[in-house]
């Protein structure tokens, strides 16, 4: 059943080569158009036929007088690929191709920057993406310059511009010794596509606290806590006080606020408090003998 | 009789049975659905008197063990029954008593010190409760003193809490495919030591929130052959703190059942972490945190909920350090009864006896769920 079919497919589409062969001189079609151009089709011979235009998720089908040239106004045809035009008549069929290219200038761009956060002064940290599209959301696969732009949150600006191949673009950056938000523009022609990546300290560098008698507890707070390029660490990072005396320990996960941790602690004759953030350490403090 | 009489009389006769054996012996499993009812009805002697009381308590029969009590005046059978359930709501509040034990400890003419553990089943596992009960001799009878705990009150006060709580916003459903999107926390593992134990293999480690964002993490860890084929995956379940706030540890602890480490070539774990909304309220500190070494080796202390907010639920997650500062064990607690502000509550996690012996420090973290609001 199987070779049967696909013998009888083959035939009808070698007689509709065939036919367009034979009619190849008379039925005018472009040979590429712009998508969404206005475009019109010659049609041969005389009486009346049916004109239809196949393509890519869209078909077109006109009633047409033989002998005239039928018109397409702007927007008919708006998906980039390859069409093929059959006109049907008594007579028989006759069928020539032709292909939509997507509009060469830009109108929209599929932006992807990642991440969305990483810490401050990595090198290469952040990628961005960018796909070309023309208004009918074509690809534009044509060599099209696009521009990166991070700006950091002191101003400074690094800038990019790289050529798409087959309608995208990427680039790598740096991410600034400053923490904030950044700035991330993908800029193809007069359209584009901004994103935030946040930049965030790092680990905290030189951990220190104090301690201070308050009333019968002991009052530990830390100095303001910053990252090795001097960026204050958010709020809520935790930070874990350990109070070591002979014959226990106490300890507890502060989080930050306003750039400190604070915390009351029981203070025990010959104590030692110590600090710690994440992995890092910082200084210990002896109380009492 | 005809056939169909005798065997429908069979069928009657055999069901009556099996619903007598049922009630006269039941399965652990079907006993909280069992109407207690209590076996000893005398208390002859302080023991019986306890073990009556253990009943009643099991048969949620507060009436009649509070009405038993030489002690009875100094609290209502409300305060009896709450300070066995909780004043707030808390893990036994949903708990019922499994099974208990009853062990002499003193004994005079008319006077006796009995040990009762009460073995309730909770949500995440058995609570242990021993109360020591003295005992009063009262003409014939037994009596039990029962040891009352007042509850303790928070003095009328205002707390404010300004710690920071993190929410989220998630890329909508209709946004663009290149629109951007939240990234998942970065989470590390920073140690990880396998052990061989008798009841299989255990893949303790410590996993750090390297992130400026709450995180909710799990781990899983592949063992493979040589050959690189898996022979378990297991997840560390409950044995983690699952939300980490920024730069926190927390230790996790993964079993394998049945698993043998000689037939281990290599461990493929894989950390899992979640973006969620969070808040650093509450603070809890672990007070006079101290290793006890064996016999009955554990690791005790205290907690102290420095907010406003209650803690209906507590867990605490010990990790033990030989003196190289290598990770020796992991052990954790659901403590049963719930963290209310300023006052302190003790845990008390068992170390298994052949571990305890190498244990030079420790470290502790908490986990808590509040009823009604967020983890």
């Amino acid at each position: 059943m199987k070779p049967t079919l696909t013998f009888l497919l083959l035939g009808l589409v070698l007689a509709v080569m065939q036919a367009a062969r034979a009619q190849d001189e008379t039925l005018n079609v472009p040979k590429s158009i712009e998508a969404g151009r206005a475009f019109s089709i010659q049609n041969p011979g005389s009486g009346e036929a049916i004109l239809y235009i196949v393509g890519p998720g869209q078909v077109l089908k006109r009633t047409v007088q033989l002998g005239t040239s039928t018109s397409f106004p702007a927007g008919s045809v708006c998906n980039a690929g390859h069409y093929v035009v059959i006109l049907a008549q008594a007579s028989g069929t006759t069928a020539q191709s032709f292909d939509v290219t997507p509009a060469n200038a830009p109108a929209s761009l599929s932006f992807f920057a990642k991440p969305s956060r990483l810490p401050v002064g990595l090198h290469d940290g952040i990628t961005g993406a960018v796909y070309v599209f023309d208004v009918y959301h074509n690809l534009i696969a044509a060599p099209t310059p696009v521009s990166f732009e991070l700006s950091s949150p002191s101003g400074a600006v690094q800038r990019q511009l790289v050529s798409t191949h087959g309608g995208a673009a990427w680039t790598e950056m740096d991410s600034t010794s400053q923490q904030g938000s950044s700035k991330f523009v993908a800029r193809a022609g007069d359209v584009s596509s901004a994103r935030i990546i946040s930049q965030v300290p790092g680990d905290p560098c030189d951990l220190k606290i104090s301690a201070q008698p308050s009333g019968k507890e002991l009052d530990l707070q830390t100095a303001p806590v910053r990252d090795c390029s001097g960026n204050a660490v958010p709020d809520g990072t935790i930070v874990t006080f350990t109070e070591t005396y002979p014959g226990g320990q106490s300890t507890v996960d502060v989080p930050l606020k306003r750039d400190i941790a604070e915390v009351k602690m029981p203070p025990h004759d010959g104590a030692t408090f110590t600090v710690a953030s994440g992995v890092v350490l910082g200084n210990q403090i002896r109380w009492g003998k | 009789m005809n056939k169909g009489g005798l065997l429908a009389l069979s069928l009657a006769v055999a069901t009556v049975l099996l619903i007598v054996i049922g009630c006269v012996w039941p399965v652990e499993a079907a006993r909280p659905f069992i109407i207690q009812k209590t076996v000893f009805t005398s208390s002859s002697t302080p023991e019986e008197a306890v073990q009556k009381l253990g009943q009643e308590i099991q048969a949620h029969d507060w009436q009649k063990a509070y009405d038993t009590f030489a002690n009875k005046a100094q609290f209502t059978e409300q305060e009896f029954e709450l300070d066995l359930t909780g004043y707030t709501t808390n893990l036994r509040s949903y708990s019922t008593l499994d099974h208990f034990s009853v062990w002499p400890l003193h004994a005079s003419e008319d006077e006796a010190d009995v040990r009762l553990e009460l073995d309730w089943a909770t949500v995440v596992g058995n609570a242990v409760d021993s109360r020591d009960l003295q005992v009063v001799r009262n003409g014939n009878q037994w009596n039990v003193n029962w040891p009352y705990t007042k509850q303790p009150t928070v003095p009328p006060q205002v707390i404010p809490v300004n710690y920071l709580r993190w929410d989220v916003i998630y890329r909508g459903s209709g946004d663009d495919w290149g629109a951007q999107d939240v990234d998942a926390p970065s989470v590390r593992i920073v140690d990880m030591h396998p052990v061989q134990r008798a009841d299989g293999v255990l893949v303790m480690g410590e996993l750090i929130n390297d992130d400026v964002v709450p995180a909710y993490v799990s781990v899983s860890a592949t063992l493979q052959r040589k050959d690189k084929s898996a022979i378990a995956t297991e997840g560390s379940f409950d044995e983690i703190s699952h939300v980490l706030l920024p730069k926190q540890v927390t230790p996790f602890l993964i079993r394998f059942p049945d698993a043998q480490l000689s037939d281990v070539d290599s461990i493929n774990m894989k950390p899992f972490a979640i973006l969620v909304p969070a808040s650093a309220d509450p603070v809890i500190e672990i007070d006079n945190q101290k290793f006890n070494p064996a016999p009955n080796a554990s690791l005790t202390g205290q907690l102290v909920n420095q907010s406003g907010q209650v803690v209906n639920v507590a867990h605490v997650v010990g990790t033990l350090y030989d003196k190289t500062g290598q990770l020796v064990w992991v052990a954790d607690q659901y403590v049963d009864s719930a963290l209310l502000p300023q006052t302190p509550v003790a845990f008390n996690v068992p170390i298994p006896e052949d571990i305890a012996k190498n244990v030079s420090s420790e470290r502790t973290v908490v986990s808590t769920f509040s009823f009604g609001g967020a983890l």
